[in-house]
C-alpha cells in the first residue's frame, strides 16, 4: 500500500509539473516541442543522478517511477516527432528526434557521475 | 483545473506502468534487456495514436483529451527511464543490445503513434505520410 501511495503522488506531481513546462513552453514561438524536449532531458539527468545515488526502495519509487517516470513521457515525443514529419518539417523532426535521444542520454551520463 | 485532471490522470498511468512493468518483469526474469520499458513505450505510442485518431472529429472535451493524452498515456509513457536503460546497456559493453532498443523504441514507437493510423480502418484514410 505504502509503494501504491508513492507511485500515485508521484505520478501525480509528474505530470502535473509536465503539464506546466508545456503550457509555458508553448508561449514561445517556434516549431521546435521545447516543453517536452526540456521534461525529457532534465528528466532523464535527474534519474541518472538519483539512479547512481542509490536511494532506498520507496524513494525511488516515489521520485524515479513516479514522479520522474510522468514527468517524461515517450509516447508524446513519439507523437510530435510523427507530426513534424508529416507537416514537410523534416529537418525539424530529425533535429528534434536526434536532440531528444543524444540530450537525454547525455543527461542521464552527466546526472549518474555527479550522483555516484 | 486541467492541470488536475493531468495529475489524476497521471496518478493511473503511473500504476498502470508499474503493473504492466512488473508483469514483463516476472515473464522475462533474467533478461538484461528491458523489454518491460519498451512494451509499456510501444503500447503507449499506439494508444495516443489510436487516441488522437478516435477524438479527431471532437467527439472529447479538450480538458478531456489533454487529461487522457498528456496525463494517462504521457504518464504511462516515460522516457527517463529509456535513457538510463540505454546508458546502462553502453556501460555493459552490450552495443548491439543499446542499438537494438533504441531502434526498437524510436522506430517502433514514431511508426504506432501515427495520429489517425487505427482510426483510418474506420473512416477516411490518412495521409500516408510519416
Amino acid at each position: 500500500m505504502v509503494e501504491m501511495a508513492c507511485l500515485a503522488a508521484g505520478g501525480f506531481l509528474g505530470a502535473a509539473a509536465r503539464y506546466a513546462v508545456n503550457v509555458l513552453a508553448a508561449r514561445r514561438p517556434g516549431k521546435l516541442p521545447a516543453g517536452t524536449l526540456l521534461a525529457n532531458v532534465s528528466g532523464s539527468f535527474l534519474l541518472g543522478w538519483i539512479a547512481a545515488a542509490g536511494l532506498d526502495r520507496l524513494w525511488m519509487l516515489l521520485l524515479g517511477t513516479g514522479f520522474l517516470g510522468a514527468f517524461t513521457t515517450f509516447s508524446t515525443f513519439a507523437s510530435e516527432s510523427v507530426n513534424l514529419f508529416r507537416n514537410k518539417e523534416r529537418r525539424m523532426g530529425v533535429a528534434y528526434t536526434g536532440l531528444t535521444l543524444l540530450a537525454g542520454i547525455g543527461a542521464a551520463w552527466l546526472g549518474s557521475r555527479l550522483g555516484a | 483545473m486541467t492541470w488536475f485532471l493531468v495529475g489524476m490522470a497521471g496518478m493511473i498511468g503511473v500504476l498502470l506502468r508499474y503493473g504492466l512493468g512488473m508483469a514483463v518483469w516476472q515473464l522475462m526474469p533474467q533478461t538484461a534487456f528491458p523489454a518491460g520499458t519498451l512494451a509499456v513505450n510501444l503500447i503507449g505510442c499506439f494508444a495516443l495514436g489510436s487516441f488522437a485518431g478516435w477524438t479527431a472529429n471532437g467527439r472529447l472535451s479538450p480538458r478531456i483529451r489533454t487529461a487522457v493524452s498528456t496525463g494517462l498515456i504521457g504518464s504511462f509513457t516515460t522516457y527517463s527511464t529509456f535513457s538510463v536503460e540505454t546508458l546502462d546497456l553502453i556501460r555493459q559493453g552490450w552495443w548491439s543490445g543499446a542499438a537494438a532498443y533504441v531502434a526498437a523504441s524510436v522506430l517502433g514507437g514514431l511508426f504506432l503513434a501515427r495520429p489517425g493510423a487505427a482510426a483510418a480502418g474506420g473512416g477516411k484514410a490518412d495521409g500516408g505520410h510519416g
